[in-house]
């Protein structure tokens, strides 16, 4: 028995979520970890940290979620690995189901906890509920939610192999990228803290104090729907049912009323903290710390406080 | 232009979650249901807009049971030429992918529209197991996208960004937000719905390769601690000796 995990670098460096999901499988305890790694890799892509054993490194180009999903196949059957495992983000789930399809195997998708054999608990219903879900095949593809599980530090040798598969052509053209965030902070799925801010701000102009307290905790922003689409804030901004589903340790939401679709999007933050006129806003409910009152005057106090640390 | 839009059926956010059947299965008496938002405003919407452009088709494709029909109905309203629906109640992403492919396989569709995720399972699975099943390229997350000829441009999410991507030939879509602007039935459409094809098929013979064993709902959350407005400075305390989360 083994376990694979797909790991995305940046930079030669396992990603955050890399190092996550390589957690999540040691912390397994179902044999040794495999990682398999396309792109850019310098040593062992510190993958020895989280109880890697051994990496696979595929040095060719590979893009299209279709060549990757057939060298994963390809890696999977050369350590006869039992458990496959991907980070829920969206080059994990747009590469995890087609290598499910490919083997023939069962697929969990959002997994948020260790399984019991092959039960894994997951979150459905935009986090109102979770379910536990039996793989009835012999291999399990599974992806982690980002944020879930957090990285476990658990030193080991890590041997680096390089790896080769047929993969079929690249079909789906990059011409360009565009990253979202300038200012380099942490793109909102994979956010730790995040600062996010409704209608009660009034208008755009008035961002100053949401940004000021988000850079003083090194948080990434967010905002409700109608402020997106009032192009008060760029769209990917946007959190909840219709937009990015986030599960930061820390949520701050100011001047949000806490409509059942924006919850939808933000209600398995770790902690939450709603500020708001209105003490019958219906965000206290969902919330561990609260403060009634004017963002106006809130906010900057608390960015103070954060500074003063 | 001969397009395939993926629909299903989702609990209107509002619903109260609950379920039966030894927790099993979800309770569905007195849950509203509503075309899963992604796959009605953004996939259908701008499947719609581009054969109104290029001229050509929309079929809708639902994998469900007769409940599916007012669904089907309503997303004929929107502008779908005709619809499928598969008689199943499917279990899990691979079958539900399996079927919509062994029907779409013979077809010749240019391009298979889903939305990125349903928003009951959250699986964003559903459309790479059929570019998987069906050996096409799959775009994720896509928000925008045209169409000249054989090629299509696409504005995809990705990473901490946004791709520009090209693809020739067929393919599968996921439409995340962005892709178009919800329309509202008109009339005309509510009325032409009524009318229109919708073919009810019989499932192809396919397994599950999972199944939910137990639903559970969240522990209740404990009460909000309320912190003075004139004191706002005590929260960054608390976060950090109470919470621990600073
Ligand atoms: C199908 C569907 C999907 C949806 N998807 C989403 C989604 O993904 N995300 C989303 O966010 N919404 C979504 N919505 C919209 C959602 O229902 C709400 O309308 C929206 O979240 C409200 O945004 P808001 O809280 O910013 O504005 P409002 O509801 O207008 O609330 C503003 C709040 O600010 C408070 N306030 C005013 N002034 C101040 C002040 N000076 N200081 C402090 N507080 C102040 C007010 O008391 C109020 O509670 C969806 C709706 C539908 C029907
Ligand atoms: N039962 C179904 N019938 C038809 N299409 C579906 C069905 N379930 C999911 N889909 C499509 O697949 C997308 C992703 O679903 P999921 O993988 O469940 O998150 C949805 O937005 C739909 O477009």
């Amino acid at each position: 028995m083994s376990v694979l995990v797909y790991i995305q670098t940046l930079e030669g460096k396992a990603t955050k979520a890399g190092l996550e999901v390589a957690s999540f499988a040691n912390k397994m305890n179902a044999g040794d970890v495999t990682a398999l790694v396309a792109g850019s890799l310098s040593g062992d892509g510190e993958l020895g940290s989280v109880g890697v054993s051994k990496v696979l490194h595929f040095s060719e180009s590979a893009t299209d979620n279709s060549q990757l999903s057939k060298l994963t196949h390809a890696a999977a059957n050369s350590v006869n690995a039992s458990t496959i495992l991907f980070s829920g983000n969206i080059e994990g789930s747009s590469v995890a189901p087609r290598v499910a399809i490919a083997m023939n195997s069962g697929y969990v998708a959002g997994v948020t906890c260790l399984p019991e054999g092959k039960g894994f608990t997951r979150n459905v219903y935009s986090g109102k509920a979770t379910a536990l879900v039996n793989v009835n095949s012999e291999v399990c593809v599974i992806s982690i939610t980002p944020n879930s599980f957090g990285i476990k530090l658990d030193e080991c040798e890590s041997a680096v192999e390089s790896f080769s598969a047929e993969i079929g052509s690249q079909r789906v053209v990059i011409n360009g990228f565009t990253p979202t965030s300038t200012d380099g902070s942490v793109p909102l799925p994979e956010a730790e803290r995040v600062v996010s801010a409704g209608r009660g701000l009034k208008g755009p102009e008035n961002w100053g104090i949401v940004e000021d307290l988000a850079s003083a905790l090194g948080a990434t922003t967010a905002c409700s729907r109608p402020v997106g689409d009032m192009g008060w804030r760029p769209h990917h901004e946007h959190v909840g049912q219709t937009g990015v589903t986030i599960r930061p340790d820390l949520y701050i939401a100011c001047g949000i009323s806490g409509a059942i679709q924006h919850l939808a999007g933000v209600n398995q933050s770790k902690v939450i903290v709603v500020i708001n006129t209105d003490p019958e806003a219906p965000f206290f409910k969902a919330a561990d710390y609260g403060i009634v009152g004017d963002v106006f005057d809130v906010l900057p106090k608390i960015t103070e406080a954060i500074k003063e640390l | 232009m001969k397009l395939l839009v993926c629909i299903s059926k989702a609990p209107d956010t509002t619903s109260r979650i609950s379920f039966t059947d030894g927790d099993k299965r979800f309770d569905e008496s007195d849950v509203q249901f509503i075309v899963n938002p992604y796959d009605e405003w953004y996939a259908l919407v701008r499947a719609v807009e581009l054969v109104e452009a290029h001229g050509g088709s929309v079929t809708t494709i639902i994998v469900g049971d007769s409940t599916c029909d007012p669904i089907v109905r309503k997303a004929l309203a929107i502008g779908a030429t005709d619809a499928v629906r598969i008689d199943a109640s499917p279990t899990d992403s691979s079958q539900v992918a399996r079927l919509i492919s062994n029907y779409a396989l013979d077809k010749s569709y240019d391009i298979i529209f889903t939305g990125k995720e349903t928003i009951d399972h959250n699986s964003s699975a559903v459309p790479a197991m059929i570019a998987e099943c069906m050996d096409l390229p799959y775009v994720a997350f896509a928000t925008s996208i045209e169409v000249e000829g054989q090629v299509s441009t696409l504005h995809c999410e990705s990473g901490g960004g946004t791709n520009n991507v090209s693809v020739t030939g067929a393919f599968v879509l996921s439409a995340s937000k962005g892709m178009a602007e919800q329309r509202i039935p008109n009339m005309r459409g509510i009325m032409s719905a009524r009318t229109k094809p919708l073919a009810v098929v019989a499932p192809s013979e396919v397994t599950p390769t999972t199944e939910v064993s137990k639903f559970t709902l969240p522990p209740a959350k404990g009460d909000c601690v309320m912190v003075d407005a004139d004191n706002a400075a005590d929260l960054v305390r608390l976060l950090r000796e109470e919470a621990k989360i600073i």
